[in-house]
C-alpha cells in the first residue's frame, strides 16, 4: 500500500498550497484530485469548439502573497495581464483603477468624499488583511491562541486613534449600501461598489453585515489581474511548483471514504478500492461532504454532525460563457477592462431580492471581462469569448432547467442593452447555475466558499465553531479549504494557514 | 387527518386512570411527562411497606419509551449509548447512559432488547430530535410510542407468587431478562425489572388490555395484600435501592442552563457502564479527555449521617468551614435504619479528603427551622440490597 506523511484530499488552489507547504517542510505528500486535473475552481475549460475560458474564478484577486512567493508561480510559467482596470460603461462612463483605486468621471463633491471613504475602507482592509494569514483565535480559556500577532493586530488597531476605531466598530457589521449612501450620491459608483460588496456572498447591498465581506475581499488583494491561458494556468504553475516540492499528485482519483483505525486517521480508499496510507488526511474539500460522507456519522457525534450539516451554503453567483465570431462594442470601455454592469444600489438590491424567494431576477447585475482581449490564444483568431459573473441566481429553484433558460435570457437581455449589436455576434452561450457549479466542481449549494462567507460563518465560526482551528476531533484529520477561515477565492490562503497548523502539530 | 385534542387536557390520563382514579382517596396526583400520576394512594408508608413486603403496583405508563428498528440497530445504539449494546442478547435488559458530545449525561434509562434488530429505550426525559438527528448515517428507524404501552411496575418479595397465582410461571426468569405470555388474547411481556432495588417485574402490554391486566393483578395478588402505590412510597425505595433520577439527581445536559451543571458519567459514578473497547460512541473523545486529564469536577456519593432527620436538598461542607457538595435525595430508611442521602460531591471531597464532613439540616420543628450541622460519612450505594433480589428461581414468600 502507498504510503505517505500527509494525504491532501482536493487539488484546487488551497490543496495544492498545503500540499506545497507540507512538502516544502520535509513531509511526505500526496494530493489526490477527482477530476482529470487539478486546479478545482481555478480551471480553463473549451465550453465551445476552439472557444477556451476560465471555468469558474476568472479574476485573480490574490493569491495570498505568502503562496505566491513560497510557490514561485511566475517561475513556474504564471504570466499575468497588466492589473485591470474596472469600467461602468454608458454614455457618460465611470472607470477605477483595482479593485477599489483611483476613479475617473465623478463630479467634484463626490470625488472628495468618495477619496475620505476609499482612505478609510483601506485602512481597514488593511488592518484586517494579517486576520487572514493567521489561525483564527478561540474565544476560550486555554485555546492556544497566537496573542503575539494578535496583540499586534490589537496594537494597529489602536493606534489609529479613538475616531478612527470608533469608525471601524460602527462599521464593522454594517450593511455596504447605508455606508455608500451616507457619503456618495454618484449612482454609477455606488452601484459598482454595491456589486464589488456582494461579489460571491449570499447577499444584497441592504444584507446585514455585508459591508465586511467587502472589507476581507479587498484584504485578500488589491489589484485584479487575468491570467494568460484562463485560471487553469494557475492551477498548472501551482501543480509544478507542488511537483518541485515533493508532492505526488493524482488526478482522476476521487475518494470514497478517510480510513480510521482506533480512532485516528490512517488514509483513504478512493472510489476504485485502491488504499493509500497516511498519518494525516488534509481535506481542502467542502467541509461538509469532508466530515458528512468521507470520514460518516459513524465516527463522529451527533451535535457535531448536525452542526457540520448546518452550515449555510448558497451560492448566489452564475457564470456566464459567450463564444462571440466578432468583438462587442461597450460604449467607452476597453475589452480589456473588467466591465461591471450595476447601475445602482438599488439594481444590485433588486437583482438579490428574487434569489431569497429561489427565483430569476429580471436584470441581473454582472462582471465581465474578456479573457481574448488578454490572450488571443483562446479562440479563433479575430473571434471573442466573454466570461461573466452574474448576479445573482437562485440555488434551489423549483424548476433547474426553467430557472436556467430564464437567466440566460434575462442576462443576454441587460447585455443587449449595453452593447447593442452583441446578439448576433454570439455562436455559443453557457450559463452555470450554482447548482451546475455543485455538480462540476463538488462545492455544496454551488458556493465558491464552500460555505457562505457571512459574519455568522467567520473567523472561528468557519466553518462552524469548532473546528475553525483547521483541526477536527479526529487526531490526523484536518480541513483546509475554502470552507476554513479566510474563505475561497484563488488565494490558497486556508490551505497554507491548514498546513502550518498541521506542521505545529495542533492538538484536537 | 385525526384531530388531535389532547391539549383540551393539561394532563392526559393513563390507561389504568379508571382503576387508579376511584383507589386515590386523597387525590394525590402529580404531573409525570404530560400525564397524572399518583403520588400517593392515602398511605405512602403502607405503600413502601408493600414494596419491601408483599406486592406493590405502580402505574408506569408515563415513562418515555422509544422503539428503535432497523438492520443497524445494534450499531446505532452503540454509537448513541455509552455500554456495548452487542453484547444484550435478544431478551435481555441493561441500565445505560449516554452523552452529548462533550461528554455530559443527556439521561439514563433501560434498553430491552426485544429482538436482534428491535429495542425498546425507557427513560425519563425526550429526546426525539437527538434520537432522529442519531439517525443519520445508519440503517434504522426511531419512534416514540410512550403512548401506545401501558406498563405496571410489580414490585416486592411476594410478586413472583403473584405471578405465579396469576397463572405466569417466572421461577426461571433471571433478573435483566424478559418473557411473553398469551394473555386477553394478546401478548404481555414481563421483565425481571424495577426500580426498588427488590425482587419484582414490569409488566407491557397494548393499552386496551390494561384494565384487564390491572383486574386480574389485584384479584390473584390479593392474599398477598396487593396494593397500588404512588410515587412518594417509590421515592423512598429507588433512594434505598441507590437509584438516580434525571431532573431530580442531575440535571440532563440538554437542560443545564448554568454550564456548571452537567455532569458526566465519571460524576455520576456511572462509568463502569462505559465500554472503552467498541467503536466510537458519542462523547467518546471528551470522554477520553476527562479520565486522562482528570478534569472530572464532581464524585456523586451514597452518605450516611448522623441522626435520623432527613436532609434532602442539605449543602455538605468539609470541617464545618467550606462547602463541597450538595444532597440530590435523602430519607430516613425505614429498612436500613439508617439516615442516607444521595450527594455531590466536589473532587476531592469524595475520596482523598472524604473525613470530615457536615450535613447542614434545616429541621422543621413546629412552624420553626432550627439549624444542624451533623456528621456525615461516604458509604456504598446500593444501600440495601436483599439477596432476594437476584435470586433464581426466586422466592416463594
Amino acid at each position: 500500500m502507498p504510503s505517505s506523511d500527509v494525504i491532501v484530499i482536493g487539488g484546487g488552489p488551497n490543496g495544492l498550497a498545503a500540499a506545497t507547504r507540507l512538502a516544502q517542510s520535509g513531509r511526505r505528500v500526496t494530493l489526490v484530485e477527482a477530476q482529470p486535473q487539478v486546479g478545482g475552481g481555478a480551471a480553463t475549460t473549451e465550453f465551445h469548439t476552439g472557444y477556451r475560458t476560465s471555468a469558474l474564478a476568472h479574476i485573480l484577486q490574490g493569491p495570498d502573497a505568502r503562496v505566491a512567493s513560497a510557490m514561485k508561480l511566475d517561475a513556474h510559467g504564471l504570466r499575468l495581464s497588466t492589473p485591470l482596470t474596472t469600467a461602468v460603461p454608458g454614455i457618460d462612463p465611470l472607470t477605477m483603477q483595482g479593485t477599489f483605486g483611483k476613479v475617473s468621471g465623478l463630479a467634484a463633491t463626490d470625488l472628495a468624499a468618495w477619496s475620505e471613504l476609499q482612505e478609510r475602507l483601506t485602512r481597514f482592509a488593511r488592518l484586517l488583511a494579517p486576520m487572514r494569514q493567521m489561525t483564527p483565535p478561540r474565544p476560550a480559556a486555554k485555546a492556544g491562541n497566537d496573542l503575539w500577532n494578535l496583540g499586534k493586530l490589537g496594537l494597529s488597531l489602536r493606534s489609529m486613534g479613538k475616531v478612527e476605531f470608533r469608525e471601524l466598530l460602527r462599521m464593522l457589521l454594517i450593511n455596504v449600501a447605508d455606508v455608500l449612501e451616507d457619503d456618495l450620491t454618484d449612482d454609477r459608483l455606488m452601484g459598482l461598489l454595491a456589486f464589488d460588496a456582494t461579489l460571491g456572498a449570499w447577499a444584497g447591498p441592504r444584507s446585514p453585515n455585508s459591508l465586511i465581506v467587502y472589507l476581507n475581499r479587498i484584504a485578500a488583494g488589491e489589484t485584479l489581474t487575468l491570467p494568460m491561458g484562463g485560471m487553469g494556468s494557475v492551477a498548472a504553475a501551482m501543480r509544478k511548483a507542488a511537483e518541485a516540492a515533493g508532492v505526488t499528485v493524482l488526478t482522476g482519483s476521487p475518494v470514497d471514504r478517510i480510513d480510521m483505525a482506533a480512532d485516528i486517521v490512517i488514509g483513504v480508499t478512493l472510489a476504485n478500492g485502491e488504499n493509500f496510507a497516511a498519518g494525516a488526511v488534509l481535506s481542502a474539500i467542502c467541509p461538509r461532504r469532508t466530515l458528512e460522507t468521507l470520514v460518516g456519522p459513524r465516527y463522529l457525534d451527533t451535535g457535531f454532525i448536525r452542526r457540520a450539516r448546518a452550515i449555510k451554503s448558497r451560492g448566489g453567483a452564475a457564470k456566464l460563457h459567450l463564444a462571440l465570431t466578432g468583438a462587442p462594442h461597450f460604449p467607452a470601455a476597453d475589452l480589456t477592462w473588467r466591465i461591471v454592469l450595476a447601475p445602482s444600489v438599488n439594481a444590485v438590491e433588486n437583482a438579490f431580492n428574487p434569489v431569497k424567494y429561489g427565483e430569476v431576477p429580471d436584470a441581473p447585475v454582472m462582471e465581465i471581462t474578456f479573457p481574448t482581449a488578454h490572450d488571443p490564444s483562446l479562440a479563433p483568431s479575430g473571434h471573442h469569448v466573454l466570461s461573466a459573473v452574474v448576479q445573482f441566481a437562485p440555488h434551489a429553484p423549483k424548476d433547474r432547467d426553467a430557472a436556467r433558460a430564464q437567466m440566460l435570457q434575462n442576462t443576454l437581455n441587460v447585455l443587449e442593452t449595453a452593447a447593442p449589436g452583441l446578439r448576433p455576434l454570439i455562436a455559443h452561450a453557457e450559463i452555470l447555475m450554482p447548482y451546475d457549479i455543485e455538480d462540476r466542481f463538488g462545492m455544496s449549494g454551488g458556493s465558491w466558499h464552500h460555505g457562505d462567507l457571512a459574519v455568522e460563518q467567520m473567523l472561528f465560526l468557519r466553518p462552524f465553531a469548532g473546528v475553525s482551528q483547521y483541526n477536527t476531533p479526529i487526531p490526523g484529520l484536518w480541513l483546509g479549504g475554502a470552507g476554513s477561515h479566510p474563505g475561497g477565492g484563488i488565494s490558497g490562503a486556508a490551505g497554507w494557514n491548514a498546513a502550518t497548523q498541521l506542521l505545529q502539530g495542533a492538538k484536537p | 387527518m385525526i384531530a388531535r385534542l389532547h391539549f383540551n387536557k393539561h394532563l392526559l390520563e393513563t390507561p389504568f386512570y379508571p382503576r387508579t382514579a376511584p383507589l386515590n382517596k386523597h387525590s394525590e396526583w402529580g404531573a409525570w411527562s404530560g400525564h397524572l400520576s399518583a403520588t400517593g394512594f392515602g398511605d405512602t408508608e403502607m405503600e413502601y411497606t408493600a414494596i419491601r413486603n408483599g406486592a406493590s403496583v405502580y402505574d408506569l405508563c408515563p415513562m418515555v419509551k422509544y422503539r428503535i428498528t432497523g438492520p443497524d440497530a445494534v450499531a446505532y445504539l452503540d454509537r448513541l449509548t455509552v455500554r456495548n449494546v452487542a453484547k444484550l442478547t435478544p431478551g435481555g435488559v441493561h441500565y445505560t447512559v449516554w452523552c452529548d458530545d462533550a461528554g455530559k449525561v443527556l439521561d439514563d434509562g433501560t434498553l430491552f432488547r426485544h429482538g436482534p434488530q428491535d429495542f425498546l429505550l425507557c427513560c425519563q426525559e425526550r429526546h426525539l430530535p437527538w434520537l432522529t438527528d442519531a439517525t443519520l448515517g445508519f440503517e434504522v428507524a426511531v419512534e416514540e410510542i410512550t403512548e401506545t404501552i401501558a406498563a405496571l411496575s410489580l414490585q416486592g418479595p411476594c410478586t413472583a407468587s403473584v405471578l405465579s397465582a396469576a397463572g405466569w410461571d417466572v421461577s426461571s426468569l433471571r433478573p435483566f431478562r424478559m418473557t411473553k405470555v398469551p394473555f386477553d388474547g394478546t401478548t404481555l411481556t414481563i421483565s425481571r425489572t424495577g426500580f426498588t432495588g427488590d425482587l419484582g417485574y414490569e409488566l407491557w402490554i397494548g393499552p386496551a388490555h390494561a384494565l384487564a391486566l390491572w383486574d386480574h393483578l389485584f384479584t390473584a395478588g390479593a392474599p398477598w395484600g396487593i396494593r397500588p402505590i404512588g410515587s412518594d412510597a417509590l421515592n423512598m425505595a429507588r433512594i434505598e435501592a441507590g437509584f438516580l433520577i434525571a431532573g431530580m439527581d442531575f440535571i440532563p445536559a440538554e437542560q443545564a442552563l448554568r454550564e456548571d451543571r452537567v455532569r458526566s458519567p465519571f460524576e455520576l459514578g456511572l462509568d463502569w457502564l462505559i465500554d472503552w473497547n467498541k467503536d466510537h460512541f458519542n462523547g467518546r473523545r471528551a470522554l477520553i479527555r476527562e479520565r486522562e486529564s482528570r478534569a472530572s469536577q464532581w464524585s456523586l456519593v451514597g452518605l450516611d449521617i448522623a441522626g435520623n432527620v432527613s436532609a434532602e436538598g442539605s449543602l455538605i461542607y468539609h470541617a464545618k468551614q467550606k462547602e463541597v457538595g450538595y444532597i440530590t435525595a435523602a430519607l430516613w430508611s425505614p429498612t436500613t435504619k439508617r439516615n442516607l442521602a444521595i450527594a455531590h460531591l466536589k473532587r476531592p471531597y469524595a475520596a482523598a479528603k472524604s473525613d470530615n464532613l457536615w450535613v447542614e439540616i434545616y429541621a422543621l420543628r413546629e412552624l420553626q427551622y432550627v439549624k444542624l450541622m451533623v456528621p456525615a460519612r461516604i458509604t456504598p450505594r446500593p444501600f440495601f440490597t436483599p439477596a432476594r433480589r437476584r435470586a433464581t428461581p426466586p422466592g416463594r414468600f
